[in-house]
């Protein structure tokens, strides 16, 4: 057992392998992918109890435990999900992914293309988060569950909770929707498309096939993160993390790394080229920016999310200017104009975008007694 | 057992599987309340974080929204009733909240203190400010800030141009049919657009 308290302890991933053709969205088909995952707790008899948890942009299959005893952090929402905690792996079955076109396990561009025995690279196909939600649908078919208690996530993952609640109404009983949006805005976009331009216009990049030549789009990812970081935090907490400190008392004149703030953006830029895969970057935040559920059918949001049956629970933060309060708002209209049950929380937090990941105790305290009632409803 | 006097005079009022709003809806019980004795369904409006706690608690649905900002979300016409119990007192812009309760629901229902109850006025000619068991607060410390008494909200209604439709008054839980305005210290008002 590991020391960790409330933990779900050791966790190994497993990989489904799937043979069935699956037609994108793009027009593109793949003929055969693996999806690597987690499971933390037990499926009950009649597999009522399983909830899917969708990852965010630079997220993956490991939610929660750890892989070894010694391993430094566990899962990303480990404060969320285990024995005891808001997410209850005691009463429910969680099931944590890594998304097709991801860079832990499941296929993407830097996995071999059966046909050359060669990294996909550039000719790996875009993905769109209704992709996922099918290629999700597949895996639970895979583990025999046909409705899920529950589809959450955050960000990125909202989105996927969102479109499975439009795309497949009878297989989602709750879905959790977290420091999300029906769609990004202009200035998101913008904001990903200079994420993009950095690693597209590094030299390292080669057009996608820098595996070819044995070096990495460093520089490139490194400008994406250090961007990202910037907005994915709120001026107050930047502040007061950072401040005006510099890590030596005098000015250096210099270049190099003066204030704290720029030590810790280039340490988060620098950890993140060294374990990410430069197109997986470009593919997530492509499907980022193609979201909205109301592309296709040119109506308005609460017709476009008619179908949903879900019961909803929508969360924000205050000081979330990537992903605003304001957006979930919109969501909630939607929900309202549908008649649909949903509950709404604008939870105050200092650490912006990034305060979904925060055990913040109100916010854990809504989660866990909406899945309390979850529970109820459901019989488990 | 249900917690306030005026609840079970809203219950009476709202129709079997009606969709309420319940403004200010606290810790969720009226809903919770309307929804078992009524099967009313709904939504809750609140500030404060506790309650919106509590509400989901209750498993109530409930919006964290500031009221004062109007319900702008909400589409004309889509309550059957829209409830706002003990809160108009302790609102900004009365005129907003009561325009806004007939422009999203077909009929409001509000709970009111009565500042012309015969012991608080008794207190005023003693000279002080009324402080009771129903509406504890120093002068200093108020929430309260449009005290009214029922004949004054009856003439806002008219000036309004809203129309009332029924009225219960009550002293402490008890029902109060002789001198209203004197004896009564909360009345539940059901009203309409004239």
């Amino acid at each position: 057992m590991h020391p960790q308290p409330n933990s779900v302890g050791i966790v190994t991933p497993q990989t489904a392998h799937f043979d069935t053709p699956i037609a994108l969205k793009s027009g593109a088909t793949l003929d055969s992918y693996d999806l690597v995952y987690e499971t933390y707790g037990t499926l009950n008899a009649d597999k009522s109890n399983a909830i899917l948890v969708c990852h965010a942009l630079s997220g993956h299959h490991h939610v929660a435990g750890f892989h070894f005893e010694q391993e430094k952090r566990p899962g990303w929402w480990d404060n969320m999900i285990g024995p005891g905690k808001p997410v209850d792996t005691e009463r429910f079955f969680v099931i944590g992914l890594n998304n097709l076109g991801g860079c832990h396990g499941s296929t993407g561009p830097s996995s071999p293309d059966p046909k050359t025995g060669k990294p996909y690279g550039k000719t790996f196909p875009f993905v769109t988060v209704e992709d996922w939600v099918e290629t999700q649908v597949r895996l639970a078919d895979r583990l025999g569950i046909e409705t899920f208690a529950a589809v959450m996530g955050g960000s990125l993952g909202g989105m996927q909770a969102l479109s499975w609640t439009i795309l497949h109404p009878q297989r989602v009983r709750h879905a959790l929707v977290i420091a999300s949006a029906p769609g990004l805005t202009a200035q998101n976009i913008a904001f990903n498309d200079v994420a993009r331009q950095a690693i597209l216009t590094d030299p390292d990049f080669h057009d996608g096939d820098f595996y070819a030549h044995g070096v990495v789009p460093r520089r490139g990812l490194r400008l994406a993160r250090m961007l990202g970081h910037i907005t994915y935090l709120s001026d107050d907490v930047m502040g007061e993390k950072f401040g005006r400190i510099l890590k030596n008392d005098v000015f250096q004149f210099g270049y190099g790394v003066e204030f704290e703030v720029e030590s810790y953006l280039r340490y988060q830029g620098d950890k993140f080229a060294d374990s990410f895969d430069a197109n997986t970057y470009l593919l997530m935040t492509k499907a980022l920016d193609y979201f909205d559920p109301t592309h296709h059918h040119r109506v308005g949001l609460s017709a476009a999310m008619s179908p949903a049956q879900a019961d909803f629970l929508v969360i924000s933060f205050t000081s979330d200017w990537r992903f605003a309060p304001g957006r979930s708002r919109e969501i909630v209209k939607a929900l309202l104009d549908n008649d649909r049950r949903v509950s709404y929380a604008e939870i105050t937090a200092a650490h912006g975008h990034d305060a979904f990941l925060m055990p913040d105790p109100h916010y854990h305290a809504l989660v866990r007694a909406y899945m309390n009632n979850a529970a109820k409803g459901l019989g488990i | 057992m249900i917690a306030r006097a005026d609840f079970a005079a809203i219950a009476r009022w709202v129709e079997p599987n009606a969709k309420v709003l319940d403004l200010g809806c606290g810790d969720g019980t009226l809903l919770k309340y309307l929804k078992e004795a009524r099967n009313a369904h709904g939504y809750g409006i609140e500030i404060a974080d506790a309650n919106i706690l509590a509400c989901v608690e209750k498993n109530v649905n409930v919006i964290q929204m500031d009221l004062e900002a109007g319900l702008s979300g909400f589409e004309p016409q889509s309550f059957d009733f829209v409830i706002l119990s003990q809160t108009l007192q302790a609102m900004r812009n009365i005129e907003l909240v009561v325009k806004e309760i007939l422009r999203v629901g077909r009929q409001g229902i509000v709970t009111i203190p009565n500042f012309g109850y015969w012991r608080r006025r008794i207190q005023i000619i003693g000279g002080r400010m009324p402080v009771s068991k129903d509406l504890p607060y120093q002068w200093y410390d108020t929430p309260n800030i449009h005290l009214c008494t029922f004949v004054d909200f009856e003439a806002f209604c008219r000036d309004q141009g809203v129309r009332i439709l029924e009225r219960h008054v009550m002293c402490d839980g008890d029902d109060v049919s002789l001198l209203p305005n004197l004896l009564g210290n909360l009345a539940v008002y059901r009203f309409e657009k004239a």
